[in-house]
């Protein structure tokens, strides 16, 4: 490493006075961080053990869990549950999400690599296809709903009459309204756009497979498909599996694509739209910052996970 | 490649597919935005109209106007202010050897991750006890939480793959660190900086949640929650064609901005996501 050959030269001051300006250069980041994500964190999971609402933020009192489960018993001997554990709204919405998740996700892994395999092989117009697939990462997420809100429209929608155009359905389909097709809508159009980030990802992962590996293969007469599963992917699986649990966790907090291409819809409501649904427009501050808080825990598990499987190197110390 | 005739027809045809999949709904935005009345109701897929009148009436309303200079001016504060503190911090963790390093960095890659819903309820108290509810510097501070991470992980893996040799000299010649971050990284720096602030421009210029959060009123709209709140004369009318107009000015400059920079960008992407 470079510090240990240059205080072997200069002695243990000059590693004392760079770890000193280290710090200095490390304070102002460190307190950005800390005020914007460390702070509002601690205040959320406080938020979420009192009874604040939206207009009386100070005057909160401290309810103990009674946001996420209470448990009392009327004089009549009955148990009452309360909270956010035991209401289905939120159990939908959980629902709704790891499906969201779990299907989007495994749809971009496999279309992701079928692009990235594509524009790893050499051809005339790879540039083309490199710049069209880039073409729906840079749409904002709220101008790709709107564009396929009007394209899945049920009256004038170019999708219906497609379909229609081609003897698939034979009457037009109310796409974002519909409880049976709102999550297919919702899960088209984010699959169109995170498959780009899929693919340039995993074609990261296949540009660092040596090419000699597919020209012994070749030479010895192995199937390309063989070759595929037996040579690539093993070898791109770390590259992917990051590249999976990365796409996941963005999944599970997905927000702007389902508050505007399905308003309201319970069919697709997920736990980020209904904790600020209750924080904000119901007015059940508490609540929401409950279920906010529940979210970041679900997310915390696969963080751990992320790290733990990615086997990150996190201090690029094993590279040199 | 594969030589014989078939193979290499079904190859270009997936080929076809993948650009046609990928650019068609932007193409057909544009399209339906060029026109206006009864075309607007037609399904069109070559263009037919070409009629400003959506242009005209987006740009014409001060609002949207002013939901554009808030954008520019949000994002542009952001990245600016992620840049300065990421370039001082990623030089203290890429080059200085000190306890808690990895610790350090697993929690930066950590914060990146956080769901933006779980900070919230903290945000929306803490921007109301500064004051600053309402204002571009509600977004400007809370976009911190998702562009200095991201920065600051970048610009550290690329710092670390910078030679050992250049820094050494200038310690040898007896300067500050503040100077070899100035005089020595900095000018290295450049196409980071660059790939960096793209994409961190580009997260701000698209973020929704705290733009929907923490404005109330029209004239402080971000350019995407005055799209998404877009609404016409009635209910239940929706304006569709102002509104893919607007989608085509916002997007229009971020598609030509990454086609320039498409190889600094896919560097960029790759980077924060697989290193390991």
């Amino acid at each position: 490493m470079t510090d240990l050959t240059l205080g072997r030269a200069a002695g243990p001051s000059l590693k004392q006075r760079r770890q000193r300006a280290a710090f200095w250069f490390l304070a102002p980041m460190l307190i950005a961080l800390f005020c914007v994500a460390a702070w509002p964190l601690l205040r959320t999971i406080w938020f979420s053990m009192t009874d604040a609402s939206l207009s009386g933020l100070y005057d909160a009192e401290w309810t103990g869990f009674d946001n996420y489960l209470s448990v009392r018993t009327l004089s009549s001997g009955r148990v009452v549950y309360r909270g956010t554990l035991v209401d289905p709204d939120w159990w939908n919405a959980v629902w709704n999400t790891v499906r969201f998740a779990l299907i989007s996700v495994g749809f971009e892994t496999a279309f992701g690599l079928v692009v990235a395999l594509v524009m790893n092989a050499e051809f005339k117009g790879r540039g083309l296809v490199r710049a069209a697939i880039l073409i729906p990462w840079a749409i904002p997420t709220i101008v790709s709903a709107k564009m396929w809100g009007w394209m899945l429209n049920d009256q004038f929608g170019i999708i219906n009459d497609i379909l229609m155009g081609i003897g698939l359905i034979d009457q037009k389909i109310a796409w974002t309204a519909s409880v049976d097709t709102a999550m297919t809508a919702v899960l088209i159009v984010d699959i169109w756009k995170t498959t780009p980030f899929m693919a340039l990802l995993i074609l990261a992962g296949l540009q660092m497979v040596p090419r000699d590996i597919y020209e012994a293969a070749r030479l010895d007469g192995v199937h390309p498909v063989k070759v595929f599963f037996r040579i690539t992917l093993p070898l791109i699986k770390p590259a992917l599996m990051v590249a999976v649990i990365f796409r996941m966790l963005d999944a599970l907090r997905i927000f702007d694509l389902v508050y505007v291409l399905t308003p309201n819809s319970a069919a697709t409501k997920t736990m980020s739209v209904i904790s600020r649904e209750n924080m904000i427009d119901f007015d059940k501050f508490a609540y929401g910052a409950a279920q906010s808080t529940l979210l970041f825990a679900i997310i915390a598990v696969f963080v751990s996970l992320y790290i733990w499987l990615g086997r990150v190197d996190l201090s690029g110390e094993s590279q040199r | 490649m594969t030589r014989n005739l078939p193979s290499r027809i079904a190859f270009y045809a997936l080929v076809a597919v993948i650009v046609l999949f990928a650019v068609f709904p932007f193409y057909y935005a544009i399209v339906t935005s060029f026109s206006t009345g009864t075309a607007l109701f037609q399904v069109n897929y070559w263009p037919k109209v070409f009629d400003l009148a959506n242009y005209k009436a987006v740009l014409g309303s001060r609002n949207f106007s002013r939901s554009i200079l808030n954008s520019v001016f949000i994002a542009g504060c952001t990245v600016g202010f992620a840049l300065f503190l990421a370039v001082t911090a990623s030089y203290a963790l890429a080059r200085v050897r000190f306890r808690g390093r990895g610790l350090l960095l697993m929690t930066i890659l950590a914060v990146s991750m956080f769901p933006q819903i779980a900070v919230l309820a903290g945000l929306f108290e803490l921007v109301r006890f500064l004051g600053i509810f309402n204002t571009p510097w509600a977004m400007i501070l809370s976009y911190t939480i998702f562009t200095l991470p991201f920065t600051v992980w970048v610009l550290t893996t690329f710092m670390q793959d910078l030679p050992v040799e250049i820094e050494e000299a200038a310690i040898v010649d007896g300067a500050s660190p503040w100077v070899i971050i100035t005089r020595v990284f900095l000018p290295l720096l450049w196409p980071a900086l660059v790939t960096t602030g793209l994409l961190a421009f580009i997260g701000a210029w698209n973020e929704f949640l705290f733009a929907l959060t923490f404005t109330s009123s029209e004239s402080m709209r971000t350019v995407p929650v005055a799209i998404a709140l877009l609404s016409g004369a009635s209910q239940q009318e929706i304006p569709w064609g102002p509104i893919l107009a607007a989608s085509v000015i916002v997007t229009v400059p971020l598609i030509v901005l990454v086609l320039i920079f498409q190889r600094k960008i896919v560097a960029g992407l790759t980077a924060g996501g697989v290193k390991g």
